[in-house]
């Protein structure tokens, strides 16, 4: 899985800074908490940009490269921001049994995006995701926390509508 | 009279008596849905931490260890293992340290007992885990839950929480001197994750490649001490073994499969949900009576157990008797316990190469044959139902399967070839008609679909022609239309519009 770095330029507020730098120094003292101190850093920022993932290195005494194929090899963690609305459709087995792929391509269509990206105006943001352990509900999408269930294609756009 | 007092009693029947529940037996899913999760008293209620309690005061590890294995059970997360061997094995070392680690890591699509038992009983994992760890010397445990399920996090976070102040869980418990802790770790999407050992590589803080083996995780585990690995649900059986003894346990289930398992029934089946059935329940009791059928009237076509790793059991099998060596014997699996029904509708070949997309994407490349060798295998299965394949990839494809199987480091590229090698066996004529006939049977494939228009039918009312995106269809008022099929997009959408029922898709 080959994932898009941001292109966008990497700012942070003083209270993000504040919270990151205690995230580190509850864990530095474990450097098996690796993953653990980039999960928390990715709720603070909504991804992991190369200058995070660096101080993160320093923080946690572990050479860069490490945090980076850490980051690589984890579906979680993003290393572009995230849209103001996360989408992401279900293709776990029973979903896809039940249409879900018709669902991911109806969104793709109307929003103008592909699975992985996100619109130009940062709103919506897109991804087919493995299964969220909803199967009795398929098939299902989640937009940020709130899951919508035994979906149509035809349903897309009145959901989206709600998030104009 | 007698006919009124009959209505009152068929509008109470309980819940047991509903054909849902009927053939069910719920031992690792007791509590759910019963008792509050979030309230360790009422777990205490249902007998709650009263074998870990009758292990530490009146067995010895030997005991527990003995008991386990009695009772027949065997790891519910694929492979069966039996459990009691596996923890005298971890026993057997002498270290400074071990560990119990417990798997939540479910990642089979299409699978969530795991995610029910975390959410639903949390305590009854804690006190597996620590019943492990008196039997096999451990004084530390790690649970591995996957990140997407975050109110399972919760409340075994507050679980632990509350069996620490209970005294229940920490130091010196039950005033016996036997100390565990317990910690939890999130996982952050890696399918790979769930083998065994890339588990105990992403607890230590790694990218999540399997080891290879020996050495065992018994031997050398996680942070190299010894450790035993188990399931969710292979845990949630143990309180109920040793309170109630073995024979409670292996008196369920079939000679060789012990207890209960829990099904993950999902896909074109009327009743979805969790089914926890004893072993050797046949898969036509399943789907007919649990899952109350196929919708919409169509034909039950396969059961497809095991996720990425397992196979399809044709309908001519739905008598088989499921349990791990009758699975394995047709060329399925166990796995996790994900069961999708598919009716006629469901194209195998799609099927295959669906879960071989899977196993492409979290395939963690760190061995040859899985990473080089499912993607090639895909794209045999992608020229196959695009309609350029041959019956010389057919051959190619079945080589390239049991070259994967045989070299793979671990059990994801193991059993990546599974669900092709099982559609195959079970399924040829559909590859074959897909190959030379160049025909998806199911009328699934888009690019072998063909939408077409019957002459006698169409009106001429233009509405296909005025809906149809890449202006594929001709013809003028009042006269049967046509499609040009070199233009059309299968996207359906004429379909949808005549209202004659004049285009249909084959």
């Amino acid at each position: 899985m080959v994932k898009k770095i941001s292109e966008v330029a990497f700012r942070d507020t003083p209270e993000q800074a504040a919270r990151f730098e205690k995230v580190i120094a509850e864990n530095k003292h474990d450097k098996s908490r690796l993953m653990a101190v980039m999960q928390e850093a990715q709720d603070i920022y909504g991804y992991l940009p190369s200058e995070i993932q660096i101080r993160i290195a320093e923080g946690m005494d572990v050479p860069a490269e490490k945090v980076y194929g850490v980051a690589t090899f984890y579906a979680q963690f993003a290393l572009s921001p995230k849209g103001k609305y996360a989408i992401s459709v279900c293709l776990g087995t029973a979903c896809y049994v039940k249409g879900s792929q018709q669902v991911l391509d109806k969104i793709c269509e109307t929003l103008g995006i592909e699975p992985g990206s996100c619109t130009a105006d940062a709103k919506f943001s897109l991804d087919a995701c493995r299964c969220v352990g909803a199967c009795g509900l398929a098939p299902v999408m989640m937009i940020n926390d709130e899951v919508y269930g035994r979906l149509s294609p035809d349903d897309v756009e009145g959901i989206l509508a709600k998030y104009e | 009279m007698a006919e009124a007092i009959n209505n009152e009693a068929a509008r109470h029947t309980s819940l047991e008596a509903t054909s849902f529940y009927k053939a069910q037996c719920r031992v690792a899913l007791r509590n759910c849905g019963v008792i509050d999760p979030e309230s360790i008293d009422e777990y205490i209620a249902m007998d709650g931490y009263a074998a870990l309690g009758k292990a530490l005061t009146e067995m010895t590890p030997e005991q527990v260890i003995q008991e386990v294995i009695d009772s027949g059970l065997r790891g519910r997360g694929g492979g069966g293992f039996p459990t009691g061997k596996k923890w005298s094995f971890t026993a057997a070392n002498k270290a400074d340290q071990k560990y119990v680690v417990c798997n939540a890591d479910e990642g089979d699509p299409g699978a969530f007992m795991d995610r029910s038992v975390l959410e639903g009983d949390p305590h009854c994992i804690i006190e597996a885990m620590e019943l492990c760890g008196y039997a096999t010397g451990a004084t530390e445990g790690y649970v591995y839950v996957r990140a997407e399920y975050p109110i399972a996090v919760k409340r075994l976070t507050k679980a632990i929480e509350d069996a620490k102040a209970y005294g229940l869980l920490g130091k010196d418990i039950f005033g016996t001197g036997f100390n565990f802790d317990l910690h939890i770790r999130l996982g952050a999407g890696a399918f790979v994750c769930g083998e065994e050992t890339a588990l105990m590589t992403s607890i230590e803080g790694n990218r999540g490649e399997p080891r290879p083996r020996p050495p065992y995780p018994a031997v050398k585990g996680l942070f190299a001490k010894p450790t035993t690995e188990n399931n969710v649900e292979t845990f949630a059986n143990v309180p109920q073994i040793i309170l109630r003894g073995a024979s409670f346990f292996n008196s369920m289930g079939t000679e060789r499969s012990k207890g209960t398992k829990v099904f993950a029934l999902g896909g074109k089946i009327n009743n979805t949900g969790l089914v926890e059935v004893p072993m050797g329940t046949t898969l036509r009791q399943i789907v007919e009576d649990v899952g109350g059928g196929v919708p919409n009237g169509k034909k039950f076509k396969a059961a497809q157990t095991g996720g990425p790793s397992g196979g399809c059991i044709p309908a001519s099998m739905i008598d088989i008797e499921i349990d791990y060596d009758n699975l394995v014997s047709q060329g399925a699996m166990m796995g996790s316990g994900g069961l999708i029904v598919m009716d006629e509708d469901t194209c195998m070949v799609d099927i295959a190469k669906f879960f071989l997309n899977f196993t492409v994407d979290e395939s963690c490349g760190k061995c040859t044959p899985c990473r080089v060798g499912t993607r090639r295998l895909y794209e045999i299965l992608e020229k196959i139902t695009s309609g350029n394949g041959t019956l010389e990839d057919l051959d190619r494809m079945e080589e390239l399967c049991k070259y994967i199987k045989d070299n793979s480091l671990c059990g994801l590229g193991q059993t990546a070839p599974n669900p092709v090698l099982s559609t195959y066996t079970r399924f040829k004529d559909e590859y074959i008609a897909h190959v030379v006939e160049k025909r998806c049977p199911a009328g699934v494939c888009k690019a072998l679909m063909r939408i077409t228009i019957d002459p006698d039918k169409c009106r001429g009312c233009t509405a296909c022609a005025r809906v149809c995106p890449v202006g594929a269809i001709s013809g003028t008022v009042k006269q049967p239309h046509e499609i040009d099929q070199t233009k059309c997009i299968k996207c359906g959408a004429c379909m949808e519009k005549c209202r004659f029922g004049a285009i249909s898709k084959k």
